[in-house]
């Protein structure tokens, strides 16, 4: 039938878009990338340790070159991540195990439509939180014990993006820790362990490969957020691996390069292609990685 | 022989009590993040509660002939009246700061106000009349407190002189604290004051409207094909591995897909709700795809198969028979991606819909900007009383968010089968 | 004849309103390998977990009457189903050996029960289970493989050498051959049957064969109710209950 092999021409192509859409995002980086590494060397850009895109409006002013050292971006990046992940990874988890292992029905019920609202928020909200309420709270505090914060601290901003993936992890985490099969758990407390023994010595250890999983998405996710760094993070690119100063990521530069005012063209612009060719990368490593970790562990168990 | 009790060794004393200290662990964990959201949604709900009202000041505006034009009303000079009727009221105001200060209670859109107020009851020309005009964000927050008098003056946004002049003014009542409607119902404004949402939400609105009509039957279209049709070879296995790693790809990539194709190479105008949608439908495309396809496969095999026996076609058998049954998950699936859609800031960043937006966008082509984005603009202002403004906004988002999310969940309960 | 080790009194067993156990009354004995045989679903499973009271991981389910274990109410609020779990061990109908290594899985009771501390106690404990499962020779030299990477018989040899290591008094057994085949069947038969003179054992079988072969006595189980129990022999030889012959017959079940 010429109707049927239309409407399933229409689906296919339906389904083709998946593809292309990923096609689009390498094309449209990729151009842009090559020109810019033809105005910067790639080495410059990997290995340079100043982040400086200013480029002037004038050839002979001073400085009109820019420096393109991604360094300083990753810096931020990682530590900012690094933090947010130290606070999401025991609260998600525990808040994972105490769901799957220990609550009862009714309470499940409610806890987890409430920690799926905090999935639910637009960052935008997290970021006016950490920028409005928590980064002069973090700033005061620490002020008073005699340290000298920034006003716009990596700590902020990573803590209220912690607390943003915490739903992320203690949902995969759940979902992991409750396809570990109840005859493992039978076998523990059967012979006498206590249930927190069971989950510590069995369940966990079991689940292991698909928490990890579960984690590397996370990361992935932290390491791809704009807003909340963009709103409570700062514009200052250094190398540091204090918690207190300003920071700043490879998100934040993109949206700063391309909002306002831009030459097409100039180093500048180009090279927020070229972080975005960059997170676009290390996001997709690490979502594939994570990906085929937690399909294996299902598999393990089917 | 046998002991059964508590003293039975096996250490039990210890690790019963490391069992209670790990489910306390567990229990404060959920507690933190729980605390945290009611922290954050209530600091926030608390700041935006000043933006409920607002207040006007009653001035004295001469509308007599001379001044204002009655065949030709729209053409006065408002401005001026406004500020002579200011003068009129504190006549030993003299020197012209103080005059600027005067002029300043009342919000620099006053003149305006004072113009629409005219056009809609034309009976108040020809004499003095009393008009409420907004008055400025700095008065209002005084008013309510939320300037500290005790600092020096030259720490506070309003003057010793000023709070002079409030006072008098508060005690012949020609202040009042009115609903602030104009939140609603009026587009961004320099004035924090005067500032509205309904651009941006228009905005929003109408990149949601692209948003789904495009990726509403694209994904359903790709899940009904992924899960009915597809052959199973290496083809549909990338398609798949491909759906999942877009699910996690950053937002700000979007974004930057949007400038560079749908504005650099095709041409589309910046700005605009439909890039913004386009952009949007490309993000929530995974959402839809995974929710369509579990919708689906909730179908049991048994409709299809029956459908097949009595010699419809799988295309016929699929559309006749699976799709109705999966409809509500997939409309469900939607409605999320489009919650989803709503809360994106980063990618609409990138395609420049950061605009300042006064009026009403009439059409999708048209610059607008969205709810987030304006959240995220205010939140960037100085004036204090745009934080109030940003609260408020966020509020009217979740609100949204919320209905999405509640019309989701009872879709599910009231159109869900089960087999 | 020896005082029973575990005794039932009257033990009523429902999930929500249904009841799974009517009203039992049982003496085990200790040292002596004891059947529960009947059709599937006739509850002889349940009455097996009541035992060690893995009944209670189950919200649904209630249990009422007298269980004594050597003369005390297991089900007593002194009771700490920890110290009973550890001396009232269970294998189970899959071998289920925990994703660790060979001799983790057996020294997990050591260590979780806090036996020995000592490294050379614990190896030599370690060593003493899988002998007295059968398995030593088998596993000696790949202690630090993973448990999972035993053949379906081995693995559940390692779960009863697991289950032994922390020495308890009784051993119940839900249908541990049921995922076996016929050789590795004989293998953990023969193990049961040498078991015998330290432990009490309880299996849990749906093969009147097996409990022919293994058990001294047998308890027949028909619709919850416990319809015959006595000498294995004199079971088969001579049921005195109808149903009894019309099971061992394989006129019902």
């Amino acid at each position: 039938m010429w109707f049927d092999r239309i409407v399933i021409v229409l689906l296919a192509a339906a389904a083709g878009m998946a593809i292309l859409v990923t096609v689009g995002i390498v094309l449209s980086l990729i151009f842009e990338t090559i020109q810019f590494f033809g105005k910067v060397p790639l080495s410059n850009f990997l290995f340079g340790l100043e982040w400086s895109p200013q480029t002037a409006i004038r050839a002979d002013q001073v400085g009109s070159g820019g420096s393109f050292g991604i360094l300083p971006l990753i810096n931020g990046t990682l530590l900012i991540s690094a933090i947010a992940m130290i606070v999401a990874t025991p609260l998600g988890l525990t808040s994972a195990v105490y769901l799957s292992e220990y609550s009862s029905k009714s309470a499940r019920a409610w806890i987890k439509p409430g920690l799926e609202i905090l999935a639910g928020i637009p960052t935008v909200v997290y970021g006016f939180f950490a920028a409005l309420t928590l980064a002069p709270f973090i700033r005061m505090t620490g002020n008073q014990m005699g340290l000298e914060v920034a006003s716009e601290s990596a700590l902020a901003a990573g803590i209220v993006m912690g607390i943003m993936i915490v739903p992320l992890i203690s949902s995969l985490s759940d979902d992991v820790i409750n396809s570990v099969p109840q005859s493992l758990r039978d076998a523990s407390l059967g012979m006498g362990a206590t249930q927190s023994e069971t989950i510590r010595r069995v369940v966990l250890p079991a689940a292991l490969p698909g928490i990890s999983g579960s984690l590397l998405l996370a990361a992935s996710r932290a390491i791809g957020e704009t807003m909340i760094v963009l709103m409570a993070a700062g514009m200052a690119a250094k190398l540091t691996l204090n918690p207190l100063d300003a920071v700043t990521t490879i998100t934040v530069q993109i949206v700063a390069l391309l909002t306002g005012d831009q030459e097409f063209d100039s180093a500048k612009t180009l090279s927020a292609f070229a972080l975005g060719l960059f997170l676009f990368g290390i996001t997709l490593c690490i979502n594939v990685v994570a990906l085929h970790i937690v399909r294996k562990y299902q598999e393990q168990y089917d | 022989m046998i002991d059964l009790t508590k003293k039975a060794g096996f250490g039990l004393a210890g690790r019963h009590r490391a069992e209670k200290r790990f489910k306390w662990v567990g229990r404060s964990a959920i507690a933190i993040s729980l605390m945290f959201l009611a922290l954050m949604v209530g600091s926030i709900t608390l700041t935006a509660s000043g933006t409920l009202r607002q207040t006007q000041i009653a001035v004295q505006v001469d509308l007599g002939a001379e001044n204002v034009d009655p065949t030709d009303p729209a053409s006065a000079s408002y401005g001026r009246l406004v500020k002579s009727g200011l003068r009129d009221m504190f006549p030993d105001v003299t020197s012209r700061r103080e005059k600027k200060a005067l002029y300043n209670l009342v919000s620099p859109e006053g003149s305006f106000e004072a113009a629409k107020l005219v056009a809609k009851d034309p009976d108040l020309l020809g004499s003095t009349q009393t008009l409420w005009l907004t008055a400025s964000d700095d008065l209002d927050l005084y008013l309510r407190g939320k300037i500290d008098i005790t600092l020096p003056q030259n720490q506070r946004q309003i003057s010793d002189k000023e709070v002079v002049w409030i006072n008098a003014l508060q005690a012949n009542n020609q202040l009042r604290r009115v609903a602030n409607w104009n939140f609603l119902t009026g587009g961004d404004s320099r004035e924090p004051e005067i500032a509205g949402i309904l651009s941006a939400l228009v905005g929003s609105l109408y990149s949601l409207a692209v948003c789904f009509a495009l990726s509403f039957p694209i994904g359903i279209g790709a899940a009904i094909y992924l899960e009915e049709f597809a052959p199973a070879n290496r083809l549909s296995d990338l398609i798949e591995v491909n759906i999942n790693n877009l699910a996690a790809v950053p937002s700000i990539v979007f974004g930057l897909l949007g400038l560079s194709i749908f504005l650099g190479y095709m041409g589309l105008p910046r700005s605009s709700p439909l890039v913004g949608g386009m952009v949007l439908a490309l993000m929530t495309l995974p959402t839809i795809i995974i929710a369509a396809r579990a919708a689906l496969r909730s179908v049991p095999p048994s409709f299809k198969e029956a459908a097949l026996a009595l010699g419809a076609s799988p295309v016929q058998a699929v559309f006749h028979h699976v799709f109705p049954v999966a409809m509500p998950g997939m409309l469900t699936g939607a409605i999320i991606g489009m919650a989803q859609a709503l809360g994106e800031t980063a990618p609409l960043l990138m395609i420049g819909m950061v605009a300042f937006i006064v009026d009403i966008p009439d059409s999708i082509l048209e610059p607008a900007t969205a709810l987030p984005v304006q959240i995220f603009l205010w939140a960037d202002s100085p004036e204090r009383a745009f934080t109030e403004k940003t609260a408020a906004a966020i509020i009217v988002l979740l609100i949204f968010l919320i209905s999405m999310n509640l019309i989701a969940i009872l879709l599910r309960r009231k159109l869900e089968t089960r087999f | 004849m020896t005082d029973p080790i575990i005794t039932a009194r009257g033990v009523d067993i429902f999930y929500d309103t249904k009841q799974a156990i009517h009203n039992i009354d049982l003496d085990i004995l200790p040292n002596k390998v004891t059947a529960f045989i009947g059709p599937s679903g006739c509850g002889k499973s349940t009455f097996l977990r009541a035992i060690n009271r893995m009944n209670d991981l189950i919200p649904s389910c209630r249990i009422s009457g007298d269980m004594k274990i050597a003369g005390q109410d297991i089900y007593a609020p002194a009771v700490d189903v920890v110290a009973l779990r550890a001396q009232v061990g269970m294998v189970f109908q899959k071998p289920n050996p925990f994703p660790k290594s060979i001799f983790e899985n057996v020294a997990y009771g050591l260590k979780i029960h806090k036996i020995t501390t000592s490294k050379t106690e614990m190896q030599d404990r370690v060593e003493w289970s899988l002998r007295s499962a059968g398995l030593w020779d088998e596993v000696a030299d790949r202690l630090d493989d993973p448990g999972n990477s035993l053949s379906g018989g081995q693995q559940q040899r390692l779960c009863i050498a697991r289950a032994i290591a922390i020495k308890p008094k009784v051993i119940l057994m839900d249908e541990p051959c049921s995922a076996l085949d016929p050789i590795a069947t004989a293998v953990v038969e023969e193990l049961i049957d040498n078991l015998r003179k330290d432990y009490t054992i309880v299996i849990v079988t749906h093969s009147m064969q097996q409990a022919a072969r293994v058990s001294q006595r047998t308890a027949f189980f028909h619709l919850g109710s416990l319809v015959e129990y006595g000498e294995t022999k004199s079971i088969f030889t001579n049921p005195t209950d109808e149903r009894t012959q019309n099971y061992i017959t394989g006129r019902i079940g």
